[in-house]
């Protein structure tokens, strides 16, 4: 038991990860809390990976005089699919960083019950905000054709 | 070794580096090379149908590394029918006017249309990918435009697009550790050289495991319930021309890998007997989504949201046609690929020119639309009966399709459902039949409105006539692409 312990503790480290990371994107209110758990959870999934790469006695894949046998290097594929992958995800970071921007310019408030509460209405509607909505989508009379913010979709709940 | 295989992307990527620079220099010239670059693929995409259709499969080693080693790309009939479908739906929503597509007059130097061709260029290097690890990349690729291109639709459309970004890679980085069990036990990413180790190592339980989480990743990507969370909200919060890029091919995507993968890698010795019940749960989980999908449909006042649960209730018939697994079955799911694509994106892009006409969204007030905008109605008639499932149109087939195959199976439950959900969607468009064709023009916005655009109309009757034709030919589509196709990946 104790053995399978420590030869595999890597591997715990990676399931209690996975399961921080998933617990903050589901149950964390804030979002900036959500993306870093977003952030621990694909760390977990590169960590299995080079774990999972490790050789027995391996040095770095780097050819030297050992020799060509593939036992005396670590696997260097999973090394490249993780920086693929975490390339990946920070091209994502940088992706979900951007859309908070957006949201907290947009609402004030990182807090994903205040956004949402924001977003269906029940807030009274404020002239800066739609200011604000009406400079930021300069749409061609896509959305509302007289200009004014009143009920465009019907659903009683302001403007679409 | 053809090039073939990779000529559907090239146009596509290249395509969207040329719009963000030339849109640099004058923003409309970007959809021009939209159109041009969406034209080209369509080209190679159809012409390597035929060509694989008649001669079997081609692949490309991309840098002229030979497989294993290097990244293949494979074009069979199941990929060059997807990437056809891509490339048409991609060439419609270009051809679609900018302020309506995408919510915005994009001023020099918008990405707008070079986002677009980096989510086509996604999609069709999934569908093109023979090797694993390049599917995971090209799915990333595909996920971050669409982050991007919903977050066009306002702040409701950036809230939306804010947690589709949570779970879109939640999915994705499932389907990366799947991938990682499956290389630690084979040794292989290229999925040619996986399908033939695998049969020999099925009760090893990692693979066991990377199955479930490949299965559980792609079917958020996919929306199958209950994983289909962000799909309301990222759908019917987008404009009308991102929307149905989304929900036409977008989530066709994630189908296509998940049949990829369990058929042509996994094989039949995984799926179902020992191990995991994929084919159950796929079944279960389909039925609960069309279900679902089409109650909530007809709850909803607002176009967009409607027609985006009517898309969950669309890929859980897919999500039921691959998990009972038989040649008529997979053959009804990849028909419906098709046949939703062209229905659902006519829809949204008629929707698309209600707005634009009127700005309304909310369905109690569309009434008498029909005598104002009749060109347009007339293809919604079209897309609308067609996804009811009312014969020659192409929705009955793939219907018929996948009822045969669960009749096959002596699945009734499966054929029951089928039948009794096309009622539901005849119940949610009824309404909309009614508001539109037969009552009078109550509000001013309607009663003064006029034909939207010679564009909008234009695209919406080419979908609608697409339907019309693969409806009639459904048959030569079967027997020459899709049967054999079926037949070689489930028999």
């Amino acid at each position: 038991m104790i053995e399978l312990f420590l030869s595999r503790y890597v591997y715990l480290f990676v399931l209690a990860l996975l399961a921080i990371g998933l617990y903050g994107v589901l149950a964390k209110q804030d979002l900036v809390k959500k993306l870093i758990g977003l952030v621990i959870f694909s760390t977990a999934i590169y960590i299995f990976y080079i774990e999972g790469s490790l050789q027995e006695g391996g040095t770095a894949p780097v050819l030297d005089e050992r020799g060509t046998d593939p036992a005396l290097y670590v696997d260097p594929l999973p090394h490249l699919l993780i920086l693929t992958a975490i390339v990946v995800g920070v091209g994502v970071l940088g992706v979900g960083l951007a859309l908070l921007v957006r949201i907290y310019r947009a609402h004030g408030s990182l807090d994903e019950s205040v956004v949402a509460e924001r977003l269906a209405g029940r807030f009274p509607t404020d002239t800066e905000l739609e200011d604000d909505q009406a400079e930021r989508n300069p749409v061609a009379g896509a959305d509302t054709p007289d200009d004014a913010p009143g009920d465009t979709d019907g659903d009683g709940r302001g403007p679409a | 070794m053809s090039q073939l295989p990779i000529l559907p992307l090239l146009p596509l990527l290249f395509g969207a580096v040329l719009a963000m620079l030339i849109s640099l220099w004058r923003a409309e010239a970007a959809q021009v090379v939209a159109i041009l670059a969406t034209s080209l693929s369509l080209v190679f995409s159809v012409t390597g149908l035929i060509r694989v259709v008649n001669e079997g499969r081609l692949t490309y080693d991309l840098g002229g590394w030979p497989p294993p080693v290097g990244i293949e790309y494979v074009l069979d009939p199941l990929s060059a029918f997807m990437v056809t479908i891509v490339a048409f739906i991609g060439l419609m929503v270009s051809l679609y006017p900018v302020e309506v597509a995408f919510d915005i007059r994009p001023g020099r130097g918008m990405p707008v249309y070079a986002l677009a061709l980096l989510l086509l260029t996604g999609l069709t290097g999934v569908m093109l990918s023979g090797d694993l690890f390049h599917l995971f990349v090209m799915l990333e690729i595909y996920a971050i435009s669409t982050y991007g291109l919903v977050s066009l639709g306002g702040d409701r459309g950036t809230f939306a697009a804010f947690r589709y970004l949570l779970l879109g890679t939640v999915g994705s980085g499932l389907y990366l550790l799947g991938i990682g069990f499956l290389y630690f036990s084979t040794g292989t990413l290229n999925m040619a050289d996986m399908a033939a180790i695998l049969p020999g190592i099925a009760d090893s339980p990692s693979v066991l495991g990377g199955l479930g989480l490949i299965v559980i990743g792609l079917a958020l990507k996919m929306a199958l319930f209950p994983l289909h969370i962000w799909l309301p909200d990222a759908h019917s919060f987008s404009p009308p021309g991102v929307a149905a890029l989304l929900a036409a091919v977008q989530v066709k995507a994630g189908a296509y890998s998940l049949i990829r993968i369990l058929f042509d890698v996994f094989g039949p010795t995984y799926l179902g007997a020992e191990g995991l019940p994929v084919s159950t749960a796929l079944i279960w989980f389909g039925l609960a989504g069309v279900v679902v999908g089409s109650v909530l449909a007809i709850r909803q006042r607002d176009i967009k949201r409607m027609l985006a649960y009517s898309t969950v209730a669309q890929l859980g018939y897919i999500g039921v046609g691959i998990g009972l697994a038989t040649p008529l079955a997979l053959v009804g799911a990849l028909l419906h690929v098709l046949n939703h694509a062209l229905m659902k994106s006519a829809l949204f892009l008629v929707a698309g020119g209600i707005i634009q006409r009127t700005g309304l969204k909310a369905i109690p007030r569309f009434a008498g639309l029909g005598k104002r905008m009749p060109l347009t109605m007339f293809g919604f008639a079209i897309a609308a009966l067609s996804m009811v499932g009312i014969p020659p149109l192409a929705g009955f087939w793939s219907k018929f399709y996948l009822v045969l195959g669960a009749v096959e199976v002596g699945n009734w439950v499966v054929a029951v459902v089928i039948g009794a959900s096309s009622l539901l969607t005849l119940v949610y468009f009824l309404r909309l039949f009614e508001q539109i064709f037969v009552r009078e023009p109550e509000e001013a916005l309607v009663a003064e409105a006029t034909e939207p655009g010679s564009r909008i109309v234009g695209t919406v009757w080419t979908l609608a006539a697409a339907i019309v034709l693969v409806g009639a030919f459904t048959v030569v589509l079967v027997g020459d692409v899709l049967g054999p196709l079926a037949e070689r990946m489930v028999g």
